[in-house]
């Protein structure tokens, strides 16, 4: 071992303070809802959500004569397959590009070689992206709630006010789905390739999955309830129709089965599945890349 | 300031460090110098504790491994190449970095001034110079004042004036007193900046040394590089060697130590043996620390 010896003029080190972990979280999440703002993919998908939510709210009011809440239940209905299509979108692209893409720019390490932790950078991002996305749902929403007032002469407020909050849950779900996809993926192509693999298997695959594996496996209704309740857009599509006042008859069975046993508690058990769908893939995220042994 | 004890990093069937263990005490300045794949990089990434290694690495006695960030908070990294957002503006850029350190607007400006970047705050940082990058990457790792910078090869992208610039504040930062670990692939840098050398090799130190006996400089001399086809780089250096240069291969061509007034003999060694020379450079006079003072 060798060792260097310290010239005359050294100075005893001084010790800076390592910042509070909170504090590094807001740093980061501030950094990254700024650069979202700024970046090409939010005004891309908040254009095309706020045009695609306006186009469903006057073709759902159009030439229907739909007035006060009957109009908003119509729009609602739209909005709901729009939302189920679009936001599981954008938001596994946006956690996609997260990680993957600061390691692909070779910004990684540099932030890594600050003060901060591995877990501090992930939910920092995390968070910032999840306001970006809200920001973005709100404004689609909020130019489609002015549609709604302005031809249909009202909107359901407290319906409508869930439907963005759930809209928003699903969101920061499927964002959490795709920072995890970033944390392993080492190129930003692989992680989004792997992302619309996911978006493709949630929106389509799943549907039928679960159609053919009740017929093939004879499933019980309340196991059907039980599989489409772990599909968060299945999930989503539920609380929203429950808090609509609507009635799950409508889902087939397994959704009047739902309505039946589970009454009230029904939109906190399809809520918690949306939560889980937030924390297991972001809490696996931040195990896998604290475990990572590179950058 | 620092110290390691076996540190070894492997990727794969491949030991990029194989453990390697010194110390280096405050204001201290050390080189680590070898050829590209040698372990520098992977050194610095282990001392700074964001991949995994084996052995132990400590920062003013703060444990690498175990607490990452609070050792993190004793270091100012500067990297090879600035790894900052290119859209973002340099002030705002320097604030976020500023805030993650906790330290607030007026350290901020200081620090950009002390490296000459006051002014530019509203540029953006793909319109910088890579001269500016490095002293705006230089300044982030100066905004909390740590007791330590490290440098992966910082002068590597930079034309002669960037690079002059660049190792002009680190000498300012190691008379100020600051502890110095850069990887560098220049002689003339490890001359005016080390005060010990680590020479690299396959992940391996394979020697402890001084920047003088590496390239001595009791004479008057200046570096000169020499591009050879990989082949016959090998051979070269041992026929100058027996010319009595001291010569050192780092992947970068090969750097000859010679007399300012001759500087062709290493070519006209090289071509008495038909071993072609497909370019030169002449390195930067060498100055010492000592003679800077």
């Amino acid at each position: 071992m060798s060792t260097i010896a310290a010239p005359a003029s050294a100075v005893v080190p001084t010790r800076p303070a390592t910042p509070k972990p909170l504090s590094c979280v807001a740093r980061f999440a501030g950094r990254e809802f700024r650069d979202a703002l700024a970046s090409k993919w939010f005004l891309l998908y908040t254009v095309a959500f706020t045009v695609l939510a306006v186009g469903v709210s006057f073709l759902s009011l159009s030439g229907v004569g739909s007035h006060g809440f009957a109009g908003f239940g119509r729009t609602a209905a739209g909005l709901l397959n729009l939302v189920m299509l679009v936001v599981p979108l954008m938001a596994l692209t946006a956690g996609a590009g997260s990680i993957a893409g600061e390691r692909e720019r070779g910004t990684l390490l540099y932030l890594l070689a600050q003060p901060v932790s591995r877990t501090q950078v992930l939910l920092g991002k995390h968070l910032g992206l999840s306001a970006a996305l809200v920001c973005s749902l709100c404004i689609g929403f909020g130019v489609s709630a002015g549609v709604l007032a302005w031809r249909a002469g009202g909107v359901g407020v407290g319906a409508f006010a869930m439907l963005v909050a759930f809209t928003s849950l699903l969101a920061v779900s499927m964002l959490s789905v795709g920072v995890l996809i970033s944390v392993v993926s080492r190129r930003t192509a692989i992680s989004t390739g792997l992302a619309l693999f996911v978006w493709l298997t949630l929106v389509f695959v799943s549907d039928l999955g679960l159609m053919a594996s009740s017929v093939v496996f004879k499933l019980r209704v309340q196991e059907l309830f039980g599989l489409a309740s772990l599909n968060p857009l299945q999930a989503f599509k539920m609380a929203v129709i429950v808090n609509m006042n609507a009635s799950l008859d409508v889902l087939g069975p397994a959704g009047a089965y739902a309505s039946q046993t589970l009454g009230g508690s029904l939109p906190w058990i399809l809520a918690s599945s949306l939560v889980a769908w937030t924390l297991v893939p972001l809490g696996t995220a931040v195990l896998l890349f604290e475990k990572r042994g590179s950058v | 300031m620092i110290r390691t004890t076996g540190v070894t990093k492997r990727f794969g069937p491949v030991e990029a460090v194989s453990s390697v263990s010194f110390e280096l005490d405050p204001g201290g300045s050390l080189a680590l110098w070898g050829s590209n794949g040698a372990g520098k990089t992977t050194l610095i990434r282990c001392l700074l504790g964001v991949v995994s290694f084996k052995g132990q690495a400590s920062i003013g006695g703060v444990d690498v491994r175990r607490r990452g960030r609070h050792a993190r908070a004793l270091v100012g990294y500067v990297p090879q190449e600035l790894a900052f957002h290119d859209d973002a503006r340099l002030g705002s850029s320097m604030m976020f970095f500023a805030r993650l350190r906790g330290v607030g607007r007026a350290r901020a400006a200081e620090s950009l001034d002390a490296v000459g970047l006051s002014g530019h705050e509203r540029k953006r940082v793909r319109d910088l110079s890579g001269g500016m990058k490095q002293r705006l990457a230089l300044a982030v790792a100066l905004l909390s004042e740590p007791p330590l910078i490290i440098l992966d090869e910082p002068t590597s992208n930079l034309d002669a004036s960037g690079r002059g610039e660049v190792v002009a504040t680190l000498q300012r930062l190691r008379q100020a007193g600051k502890t110095l670990l850069f990887a560098s692939h220049r002689p003339d840098e490890v001359i005016s900046l080390a005060s010990r050398v680590l020479v690299l090799e396959r992940g391996a130190v394979i020697r402890d040394t001084t920047p003088a006996q590496l390239w001595p400089t009791e004479k008057p001399v200046q570096v000169v590089r020499l591009y050879l086809t990989m082949a016959s780089e090998s051979a070269a250096a041992d026929v100058l060697r027996e010319a009595g240069h001291a010569v050192h291969l780092n992947g970068h061509g090969l750097c000859v130590a010679v007399p300012r007034d001759r500087k062709a003999e290493p070519i006209a060694a090289l071509a008495r043996r038909q071993i072609e020379v497909r370019d030169i450079e002449i390195l930067d006079d060498i100055k010492t620390p000592e003679a800077g003072r």
